[in-house]
């Protein structure tokens, strides 16, 4: 392995302190909307421009980081900014910043109440996310990990009815058990190995353990980060977490939390037990089945929701473990189509739960049958539901098929080409359960919509921002930052490995 | 001055001795001057237990002979990381909440303050002692003047607080007597109360059965001091009826100076791995221990009443410091004395918000919560979300960092089952307290009044709040601290044999 050049840095930690600090300007202007707004803006842009900054260093394979101060005994909170992580970090803070403005358009538009509270957390949320995408170790990770599930509950109740409590218990149990899982596995890897930092490759495999050990320490640390990543039988949580402001369900319950879930899955494969380790002791082989499974039923149980943000949910379901199976090929070409899918579902789903939630602002309908005819009264909003739609069955030219595309050949290159089936099977059913709604939309007839109008700018102009994304990077995926090179590099540092 | 402060380990006992009298004498001729002297006089003796914190971390252990007297004729005072660390830890609790008590004091306990910071300092005087002795009779002796002004300070509570203060002053006697019979079956064999004479003369002569009982006796006196499960019958009672600021002081560091009795006589005078030989002292204490984080953090979940549920969650937090006194290794030692500290803080920030809950609402009755009190009380509401979310034990709260010493621990001795319960605990810490939040953040108000919103602010003085907001904020500092601490002093602390 190449060594790498690190250079030390504030920047990180400016990173995910950018957002922490624009918390209490948030609460103290709670009776001036407008500022209150401008601040959560001015945040994500400066959050934005500052994983920027780190961009080139990461294109170059540096690593930047910064080690504060002892978080427990031998370990630094490390705030290691790697490819990878500078990688998750752009995507999560470059869309933070168009749901912010989706946000203003659907919180005032819905009226919605504890408006400050909601700006806050999930300025909190945004910190936590960079800090997951930033940890250099495992307890860094925890910490920001444990951060993230606490400071989305409050978005998960903002409803404060009956429906949005129950789901926050459901939500937190699944969550904080999983948290517990994770506790124990670092600290039994911790016990075993004494060290806890990330490495390109795993830091287990030095440590010439057996089966007997190894298999029981992957369940716990599957079970730790499989809860976010939303692996069945440990997704329930996903489609009761919709009782949240669509925002919440697009950014958080589509890119940041289950997104947080799947990077960890990857952190998990790729720098902890690494892709030797994996391979030789099968444990491979229960990512393979449990993600090939989820992708299938998932899918199939989405085809039977008539509630439009269950319908989504189920199907962010079934695409993270598009990324997890993309973990468990193992080959450098797998890596990259996950790393890349992580990205290119994000704008794709983000897409579709900006549309869910300006419908349901603007026409007060959240379940598919209820859907006819809205296309003509909505038509950008409808025709970037159509884009997405398309993308996420994985048809070309929007960005979906590009992911896949790769994921594909890192089927073929791990030499389990059977998982082709898996993905074109997936991909029939994601048709089956999306494109139904466009038709819907667009072709048959609709009642009551008289009189009805596009929704607000504030949220159309996001979402078609996205939808003309996922577009633009299924044309010419390497248009903006060099994603998929970077995707490409990340795979390679991880799968390249293999030995 | 620089000859009184190469006095300073001895210092604090003193001043809360005699304050403790002369408090009183004022407090009789100046009602007035009572609150600002005892703030003063705790004051005082916190910034000494600081600057002998640093003296020890400078110089190293001290230690000081009474009247010099070399022991094992004399008393000594052993001032080390261990005993210096309690001992700020202690006093810095003690001066928020009396920082806290002038106007609940003034409220629940009307005519009776002149008693009451007497009192107070005599309690603190006897747990200083606890802490900074080296002589086992000498501890005893502060045993019982802690303990006795501890009954005090609970029987001048409300209604039923008597009786309660009672069964403790019976349960608490009885320990006492424990205590005292053991170290005089000691005495009888080793012939010496100094506790390190004592530890180096145990070692030949444990298999006896006169020194077997001895240490039966001791630690069954200090597990009802410490409310070890099941010895813990009068604390439910004790903490739930007694005046706020008295539950708020006893319940934080009360307890926590058993604990600190239990893992002084275990790792220092026993000697923890020369008893596993002959007794399973330590196993027996991780299963009790166990069993009582279990056994007070469901009963905790069935309480309606605040106070009576952090009762029950202070029998189960006391089970994790005891837990990780018996696992008996670096990590859960580290561990234990962390919760000490961070069980202390978080306990007494509880206890403050409950304070403050019964001074501006009248009751603290957790089936009459609704979202009344968030707009009413939105700071004490977030103190007490801080120090909730600290005992669950997440991150960036100090309960975390101690629990997951804890954890550490049980996974470096391969106790896998305390592992789980530990981790298990969290979850069920979790119903508890999640329930009080969702009530007092969302539930919808009864009346109409706060229904639409009109319900108007009405916080908790400032002379309430600010201490209980520096516990809060502490317990984030300290949390994130906690290896700097672990590293810097619990590191120095280093009983033979582990």
């Amino acid at each position: 392995m190449p060594i790498q050049e690190i250079t030390t840095s504030l920047t990180p930690l400016l990173v995910v302190a950018v957002s922490l600090g624009a918390v209490p300007l948030i609460l103290l202007s709670s009776r001036r909307p407008n500022l209150r707004e401008f601040w959560t803006l001015l945040a994500a842009i400066a959050k934005f421009t500052l994983v920027l900054t780190l961009l080139p260093g990461a294109q170059a394979g540096k690593i930047t980081q910064i080690s504060l101060f002892r978080l427990f005994p031998g370990v630094d909170l490390c705030l290691k900014a790697d490819p990878f992580g500078v990688y998750f970090a752009l995507i999560a803070s470059g869309l933070w910043i168009l749901t912010s403005v989706y946000s203003i358009g659907y919180m005032r538009g819905g009226h919605e109440h504890k408006q400050t509270r909601y700006y806050a957390c999930f300025a909190v949320c945004l910190s936590a996310t960079m800090g997951i995408a930033f940890a250099g170790n495992l307890i860094t990770f925890l910490l920001f990990y444990e951060i993230l599930t606490i400071a989305t509950y409050p978005l998960v109740i903002h409803k404060e009815t009956k429906t949005a409590i129950t789901a926050g218990r459901k939500y937190l149990v699944y969550t904080l058990s999983a948290g517990l899982l994770l506790i124990a596995a670092a600290l039994w890897t911790f016990q075993l190995t004494g060290t806890l930092d990330f490495q390109a490759g795993g830091f287990l495999s030095a440590s010439g353990l057996d089966g007997k050990t190894l298999v029981p320490l992957f369940l716990l640390f599957i079970g730790g980060v499989g809860v976010k990543a939303g692996i069945m039988p440990l997704h329930s949580w996903l489609p009761t977490a919709m009782a949240a402001p669509t925002p919440v369900s697009a950014l958080l319950h589509a890119v940041a939390v289950v997104k947080s879930g799947v990077f960890g899955v990857l952190r998990v494969v790729g720098f902890v037990f690494g892709p030797t380790l994996m391979k030789q002791f099968g444990l491979d082989t229960i990512l393979i089945v449990l993600a090939a499974v989820t992708i299938i039923l998932a899918s199939l149980i989405a085809m039977r929701q008539d509630n439009l943000k269950r319908r989504l949910a189920y199907s962010t379901i079934g695409h993270l473990s598009y990324i997890v199976m993309g973990a468990a090929l193992l080959s450098p070409m797998a890596f990259s189509g996950a790393v890349l899918h992580i990205a290119f579902h994000a704008f794709m789903k983000i897409t579709l739960f900006f549309t869910a939630g300006a419908i349901y602002i603007n026409l007060h309908r959240e379940n598919v049958s209820e859907l006819s005819g809205i296309g003509r009264i909505m038509p950008w909003t409808m025709g970037a539901f159509a884009l997405g739609s398309l993308g996420l069955a994985g048809i070309p030219p929007v960005n979906g098929f590009v992911s896949k595309w790769v994921l594909g050949l890192g089927a073929v290159q791990s030499g389990h080409p059977y998982i082709l089936a898996v993905f074109v099977f997936s991909g029939l059913l994601n048709a089956a359960y999306l494109f139904p709604i466009v038709h819907r939309a667009f072709f048959k007839p609709g009642e009551g919509l008289e009189g009805k109008t596009e929704a607000s700018p504030w949220m159309v102009a996001p979402l078609v921002v996205t939808a003309l994304f996922s577009l633009l990077f299924g044309i010419y995926p390497d248009l903006f930052f060099r994603l998929v090179q970077l995707a490409a590099a990340i795979g390679g540092q991880i799968g390249g490995l293999l030995t | 001055m620089t000859h009184l402060l190469t006095n300073s380990p001895v210092l604090p006992v003193l001043i809360l001795l005699s304050s403790a009298l002369l408090g009183t004498v004022i407090a009789w001729r100046r009602p007035s001057l009572s609150w600002p002297f005892t703030i003063s006089v705790v004051a005082v003796v916190t910034a000494i237990s600081g600057y002998n914190l640093v003296r020890v971390l400078r110089e190293g252990p001290i230690h000081y002979y009474q009247g010099n007297w070399a022991p094992p004729i004399g008393i000594e005072y052993v001032l080390d990381h261990l005993s210096a660390f309690v001992m700020l830890v202690v006093n810095t609790v003690a001066l928020l909440v009396l920082f806290h008590a002038r106007v609940v004091v003034k409220a629940e306990t009307p005519g009776k303050e002149l008693g009451y910071y007497g009192t107070a300092l005599l309690m603190l005087c006897g747990f200083n002692g606890i802490i900074i002795t080296g002589d086992l009779f000498n501890l005893y002796v502060f045993l019982e003047i802690g303990s006795l002004s501890l009954y005090g300070l609970i029987a001048v509570g409300e209604r039923k607080a008597p009786i309660a203060a009672f069964r403790y002053l019976v349960m608490g006697t009885l320990a006492g007597c424990f205590y005292l019979l053991g170290i005089g079956f000691l005495y009888m064999k080793t012939g010496s109360l100094n506790m390190a004479d004592t530890a180096a003369i145990l070692p030949s002569m444990l298999g006896q059965p006169a020194v077997l009982v001895g240490l039966m006796f001791v630690f069954l006196g200090m597990g009802i001091k410490m409310a070890l499960f099941p010895l813990h019958g009068w604390l439910p009672d004790a903490y739930t009826y007694a005046p706020s600021a008295s539950s708020a002081l006893i319940a934080p560091i009360g307890t926590k100076v058993g604990a600190y009795v239990l893992l002084r006589l275990v790792y220092f005078v026993f000697g923890i791995t020369i008893i596993a030989r002959t007794l399973p002292v330590a196993k027996v204490i991780c299963w009790l221990a166990a069993a009582g984080i279990i056994y007070g953090s469901i009963l905790a979940i069935a309480q309606r009443e605040l106070k009576r549920m952090l009762a029950y969650s202070s029998i189960a937090q006391i089970g994790y410091v005891a837990l990780g006194i018996g696992m008996a290794n670096r990590w859960a030692l580290t561990g234990a004395i962390l919760h000490i500290m961070n069980h202390a803080f978080m306990k007494g920030c509880l206890f403050l918000t409950a304070a403050n809950f019964r001074r501006k609402l009248g009751h603290s009755d957790i089936s009459r919560f609704d979202w009344s009190i968030r707009k009413k009380m939105p700071w004490t509401m977030a103190a007490f979300s801080i120090s909730a979310l600290s005992m669950i034990g997440l991150p960036p709260m100090a309960g975390f960092f101690s629990k997951l010493f804890l954890a550490m621990g049980a996974v470096n001795g391969k106790h896998w089952i305390f592992l789980v319960v530990i981790l298990f605990s969290s979850l069920l810490n979790a119903v508890y307290f999640f329930r009080v939040l969702e009530k007092a953040y969302l539930k919808p108000a009864g009346d109409a009044e706060a229904a639409d919103g009109a319900c108007a602010r009405d916080e908790a003085v400032p002379s309430m709040l600010i201490p209980t907001l520096i516990m809060a904020l502490l317990l984030i500092i300290l949390g994130l601290l906690s290896t700097v601490i672990a590293d810097g002093i619990l590191a120095h602390i280093a009983p033979p044999g582990l």
